[in-house]
């Protein structure tokens, strides 16, 4: 019984941290609307900060104001990243602002392993708490009960701080309606600059008083951020009180799925999370959304299958990748091959993105699916590689159905969250089920039949594989489903009233695009020769992202542009400099703010622009496309 | 009038909010081609009623039949299976199409082709979208993109859509508002004609008078969610107890009066 009561405990005294950050989450998100990926970035920072202070600085004044130094400080590079990038991009569509924190999470990780180490750094205990107390024989460290103490006492504060003072009480009438607020002349600029400090205050004081408890290190950004977004969807994003129940729930979930599913404790949470999104998709405490906001640069040339000349183009352009093989070297190839394979990827996610409007944070659960998928039938039922290939990608398209069908319930950052968390969770899987998947050691040993095992032949696969991948999506996206998919895109009430059923299109969409992943996730595994949990990790998910952006998000195929560039960029970085998070972030942050239409959205605008100017259009319409714009 | 088959029935409708009612037993019948206005003030029940109607809103209790069948509590997919446009206060189109796919869209839907992954939509049903686009006199925008209209040309647009799945019955929710005068006229107009035509029941919920008085063959009034009067344009103008709860103590316009209306 007592360990028990112990369990329970600790649970609570984790939940104390967790709380601290979710609720930052969630305040900046109730005022500003953006979901900011960056937090837990902040959070690793203040853990960071308060390690070099509380070192620095001795005694127990030393370690407190140290704690609360590090938080002040996290929260004036917070003011400095609202001024300098958010305030850009409040009015972008919600997929750009997360990819722009996660951009700044990418640079922060660099940054932090540059200025810190790659080492783990244990902190000191907390001065007054270093003994530990009996319970019945069970051992609770007094830290934790200091903790337990805490959660409520700041719940209490914020309370206050809301209902008491003025600037509460504009931060409440914000959330219900920021332009109302701001036509009452109320300065909306720095009331957010406020509200974003708040939260990153209090993500980072999150994170620094985890010191006494963790070793610091620079893979805790991620991990935080992926239970947060847990804590604000079970709780309700921009609900306080929501934060604080449901990380005490998260808490205690972990606290004693560890004792029932040792293995699956990961899954629990989850599980627990997807049931609260198909009960209440806006959360235990959370209010439902509006309508998500269009996209500003809305396409108003609606979009066109190729014409002939642009077909031959293509055809050539084919052409001239399909004799690579006679110019270059073994290297080139399985560069070739990778970047082939990565089209694969990004057109998949590119067709849920573009045509169905649905931004999928975890896209590559279906492309380690297919890896999986792939690496089992090999080694365990010995398949030859041809059914492998066709068979392997059907495990990504189960992953999607199951999902797909719960995630489509779903629209914006809900529908982004609650895909990174299945990710997450297909993730875990690969990671703690080590006697089917091998865990962290992977399946070695993948490889391609002879007919296909040279560099040449394997290119030619891959390349070949692509073309047909990418022809078949755009057949779709021109079919009479695509216009039924981008119809519940557009407008979701004018479909369901001309008899479209949205959420059966949308699901649809997302098993076509779950199993061509899974294609792509099937040659990668033939392609490295084995497959590791990292096939589906989350920065994969956010490689293919980048390339649907940078090909142009509203683009038809502009994801084929957007993997060759990015693929091509990442693997010469890489090999160019150790400090390719921090490029490959400060260059997500360009595109968003920069050139959020993307190279091949660009192109199609300066060819329109042209093609308008020469034409004689009637002055009226073009600048009326160009205020759209 | 016995002849002419009842459209729509409405039996009883009744909806609450907590303590509100905001709808209570309402009903009436519409008739084919027949032209029908919801009016009543703000907060009198008629979203809440005409969303009953599409589908949108489930109703405490009561009935409503369409041609028949029961369409109480369906979803608005299925009540437009079932022979039932619509058309929205705050047109609802697909504006990253053309105005030809726009209709196109609704067109493959009603044949059923929805989940056809192959075929090419350019070719689906072209003819006839330009028909239904010619039908609302939008047949020379058909490859303009959709965003691209003035709001008056979207409405048209959205009529035409409403006409794709060749409805008996036509829900219109205040299909003048956010309309200049001159194209408000020629909308429902153009609605009554086709109305006429097709032998199209109409209803329709409005707060510009002159619409109603013009276009309406019947009118029902609803008031804090009850009907208290339904009629011709002329017995409802007459009527003492609209004059009072609806408008006030001010004068009621006469069709060939053009300003202001009262709202």
């Amino acid at each position: 019984m007592a360990f028990y009561v112990v369990q329970f405990l600790t649970g609570l005294a984790s939940a104390a941290s967790l709380f601290l950050v979710a609720s930052g989450l969630s305040i900046i998100f109730g005022v500003t609307r953006i979901v900011n990926f960056a937090h837990g970035a902040f959070y690793m920072l203040g853990a960071y900060v308060a390690f070099t202070l509380t070192e620095r600085f001795s005694g127990a004044f030393g370690f407190w104001g140290g704690i609360v130094i590090a938080a002040l400080v996290v929260a004036a590079i917070g003011v400095l990243v609202e001024m300098v990038l958010l305030r850009r991009i409040y009015h972008s569509p919600e997929l750009f602002q997360l990819l722009a924190t996660f951009g700044l999470t990418l640079m922060v990780e660099d940054l932090v392993v540059l200025i810190w180490g790659p080492d783990d750094l244990v902190g000191r205990r907390a001065p007054g708490f270093k003994g530990a107390i009996d319970f019945f024989g069970q051992n609770i460290p007094s830290y934790d009960l200091f903790l337990i103490v805490l959660g409520p006492v700041v719940l209490g504060v914020l309370w206050l701080l809301f209902q008491r003072t003025r600037w509460g009480v504009l931060v409440r009438a914000a959330t219900q309606d920021r332009d109302m607020v701001a036509a009452l002349g109320v300065n909306q600029k720095w009331l957010f600059t406020s509200v974003f400090a708040l939260g990153v205050f209090l993500a980072a004081l999150g994170g620094a008083l985890q010191i006494p408890r963790d070793a610091v290190n620079h893979a805790m950004d991620l991990r935080v951020i992926v239970e947060v977004f847990v804590v604000v969807v079970i709780g309700g994003l921009g609900s306080i009180i929501g934060a604080f129940v449901a990380a005490v729930l998260v808490s205690e979930l972990n606290a004693f799925g560890i004792l029932i599913f040792p293995k699956i404790s990961i899954i629990l949470v989850f599980l627990v999370m997807a049931v609260v999104l198909i009960v209440r998709p806006w959360g235990l405490f959370g209010k439902p959304e509006a309508p998500a906001r269009r996209t500003p640069g809305l396409t108003v040339n609606p979009w066109r299958p190729l014409t002939m000349n642009e077909r031959l183009a293509a055809i050539a352009a084919l052409v001239v990748a399909a004799a690579l093989p006679f110019v270059a070297g073994n290297y080139v190839l399985t560069v070739g091959s990778e970047i082939a394979i990565f089209v694969i990827f990004a057109v998949s996610l590119h067709f849920l993105m573009s045509v169905g409007g649905l931004a999928s944070f975890g896209h590559a659960a279906y492309f380690g699916l297919g890896a999986y998928g792939v690496a089992l039938l090999a080694k365990m039922a010995g398949l030859p590689m041809i059914a492998c290939l066709l068979l392997g990608p059907l495990l990504g398209l189960v992953g999607a159905a199951v999902f797909g069908f719960f995630a489509v319930q779903l629209s914006g950052v809900y529908f982004a969250m609650l895909t990174l968390a299945f990710a997450q969770i297909v993730w875990s899987i690969a990671f703690q089920w080590v006697s089917v998947t091998g865990g962290d050691n992977g399946i070695l040993g993948v490889w391609p039949e002879k007919w296909a095992a040279s560099p040449s032949h394997f290119y030619w696969l891959s390349l070949g594989i692509a073309a047909l991948a990418v022809a078949i999506l755009r057949i779709i996206v021109f079919s009479p489903f695509g216009f039924a998919l981008r119809a519940t895109r557009d407008s979701p009430l004018r479909s369901e009233a001309v008899g479209i059923n949205g959420k059966r299109i949308q699901w649809t969409a997302f098993v076509i695009a779950g199993t061509v992943a899974g294609l792509a996730g099937a040659l990668f595994a033939y392609l490295k020769g084995s497959v590791f949990p990292d096939n589906m990790g989350i920065s994969l998910s956010v490689d293919a992202l980048v390339m649907v952006l940078l090909g142009g998000v509203e683009t038809v195929s502009g994801a084929v542009v957007g993997a060759i560039v990015y693929k091509a960029l990442n693997i010469w970085l890489v090999s160019q400099t150790d400090l390719s998070k921090l490029v490959l972030g400060g260059f997500v942050v360009l595109i968003v703010v920069a050139f959020p239409k993307g190279i091949v959205g660009t192109l199609e605008a300066l060819m329109h622009r042209r093609r308008k100017s020469s034409s004689a259009a009637s002055p009226l319409l073009t600048s009326r496309i160009e205020t759209a714009e | 009038m016995s002849m002419v088959p009842t459209l729509l029935s409405v039996e009883g409708l009744t909806k609450s909010y907590g303590g509100v009612h905001a709808v209570r037993g309402v009903s009436f019948e519409l008739r084919a081609g027949e032209i029908l206005a919801l009016i009543g003030p703000n907060g009198a029940g008629k979203s809440t009623c005409f969303d009953m109607l599409n589908g949108q809103n489930i109703p405490d209790s009561g009935r409503i039949r369409v041609l028949g069948a029961d369409t109480t509590g369906k979803k608005p997919r299925v009540i437009w299976r079932m022979g039932v446009g619509r058309t929205f206060q705050i047109a609802a189109t697909f504006p990253t199409m053309t105005v030809r796919e726009n209709v196109q869209v609704a067109l493959v839907s009603h044949g059923g082709q929805l989940f056809n992954l192959w075929a090419s939509t350019a070719r689906q049903a072209r003819d006839e979208a330009g028909r239904l686009l010619d039908l609302v006199g939008m047949g020379a925008y058909a490859e303009r993109p959709c965003g691209e209209l003035a709001y008056g040309d979207v409405k048209r647009l959205e009529l035409a859509i409403a006409l794709a799945n060749q409805p008996k019955l036509l829900l219109m929710d205040e299909p003048t508002a956010g309309m200049a005068p001159r194209e408000r006229v020629e909308l429902m107009r153009l609605t009554a004609r086709i109305a006429r035509e097709q032998s199209i029941g109409v209803l329709f919920t409005e707060h510009d008078m002159d619409v109603v008085f013009e276009h309406a063959d019947r009118i029902l009034v609803l008031n804090r969610g009850t009907l208290i009067a339904e009629g011709s344009p002329k017995e409802v103008r007459g009527n003492a107890q609209v004059r009072a709860i609806y408008l006030g103590e001010g004068l009621l316009y006469d069709a060939r009066h053009r300003e202001g209306a009262p709202a």
